[in-house]
């Protein structure tokens, strides 16, 4: 009897251990449970105006416009996920950032820019996978600072899509934050829907 | 039912056992980079305290381990966490990070100790001494964001 309580208390505790630390993975396995459902509507709002707008003078001569297209278009699908306030598909489409940032291949540029565009790259890359896994306000807080590396990313890249630059003055303790729209209309993503229209365009890319 | 209690016990007790043998890697570095964070910015004395005591056991190359971290499944837990530290942010390797990326660790830092997310609330239930009071967090802050801004 006395032996088998004395193995009961180690199985106590083992038992104890195992779960605190299987509690920490668990968790982990909860953000990933995407829901791809909602991914659906997101496409029908995206309209890419591609009209004559040509992208900005400023940027390196001869360099294939396309090349951060898919870059784009995912912090699109990413920006558009946070306006309508859904975490799944903006995580989904934060691990799509990801993806492209991945691919993107800075060989066709010269070496400043290819060091700007690498290290753009590698913040953005971690921003990005930060709101893969993380709950909403944590995928705003990253979605500010991803804003701004892929508008530097663009400044050298260029694009061929029409871009708009808008600006909400309240995020971030009232510093401000930056995000890129693919349409006029201000759509928050910052608030989503508590403070939809809040915002102003600053400038077309 | 006794029976089998005795039965899970004991295969509890050889899985316990057994996972001791495993091998373990220790987060350990005596050298102190050129690249470290204290170094480079010179907090005032309160603050890099509370960047040593709170901080650097998982966010650097050099941790103090407690002396149950030679007991499995401790160890494994805890490499675990210090992996991740490390990863998301090593203040040994500070200065070897872009500017851009500093600028966003940095507003990380802010960020998840203002929202009492770091230190993790596993690791102060532990350490007393790393738990972060209101006013050392304002004076921690403040330093930081003055940092950032010097950026």
């Amino acid at each position: 009897m006395k032996n088998l309580k004395s193995i009961l208390g180690v199985m106590f505790i083992a038992i104890l251990v195992f779960t605190v630390t299987s509690c920490r993975d668990t968790k982990k396995e909860e953000d990933h449970d995407m829901d791809h459902d909602d991914m659906e509507m997101e496409h029908d709002d995206m309209e890419m105006d591609d009209s004559s707008m040509n992208s900005s003078d400023n940027m390196a001569m001869g360099q294939d416009n396309s090349a951060s297209d898919a870059i784009i278009a995912n912090y699109l699908e990413l920006k558009n996920a946070l306006v309508a306030d859904n975490t799944e598909a903006a995580a989904s489409s934060g691990e799509k950032v990801v993806s492209a940032l991945v691919a993107f291949d800075v060989k066709n540029y010269s070496e400043d820019e290819q060091k700007e565009l690498n290290e753009i790259i590698e913040d953005a890359k971690e921003h990005a996978e930060h709101i893969a896994e993380s709950a909403m306000d944590h995928q705003r807080e990253h979605f500010e600072i991803l804003s701004k590396d892929v508008v530097d990313l663009i400044a050298i890249t260029g694009t061929d899509k029409t871009l708009y630059q808008d600006f909400c003055p309240m995020y971030n303790d009232g510093k401000g934050a930056i995000w890129l729209s693919e349409f006029k209309e201000i759509k928050n993503p910052f608030y989503g829907s508590k403070m939809l229209t809040c915002g102003s365009m600053q400038k077309e890319i | 039912m006794i029976k089998i209690l005795k039965i899970i016990a004991i295969v509890a007790l050889v899985a316990l056992i057994g996972i001791q043998f495993l091998p373990t890697n220790r987060n350990q570095s005596e050298v102190v980079p050129v690249t470290d964070f204290i170094s480079t910015y010179n907090p005032p004395k309160e603050v890099a305290g509370i960047l040593r005591t709170s901080c650097y056991d998982c966010h650097s190359n050099n941790t103090k381990y407690p002396w149950y971290n030679k007991i499995q499944p401790v160890a494994m837990y805890l490499e675990d966490h210090i992996q991740h530290g490390k990863e998301e942010f090593n203040f040994n390797e500070f200065g070897d990070y872009s500017d851009r990326r500093k600028k966003s660790k940095l507003k990380s830092f802010i960020r998840q100790v203002e929202q009492n997310e770091m230190p993790l609330e596993s690791y102060t239930l532990v350490h007393w001494d790393a738990k972060i009071s209101n006013s050392e967090k304002e004076i921690l802050l403040n330093w930081v964001n003055k940092t950032l801004d010097s950026l």
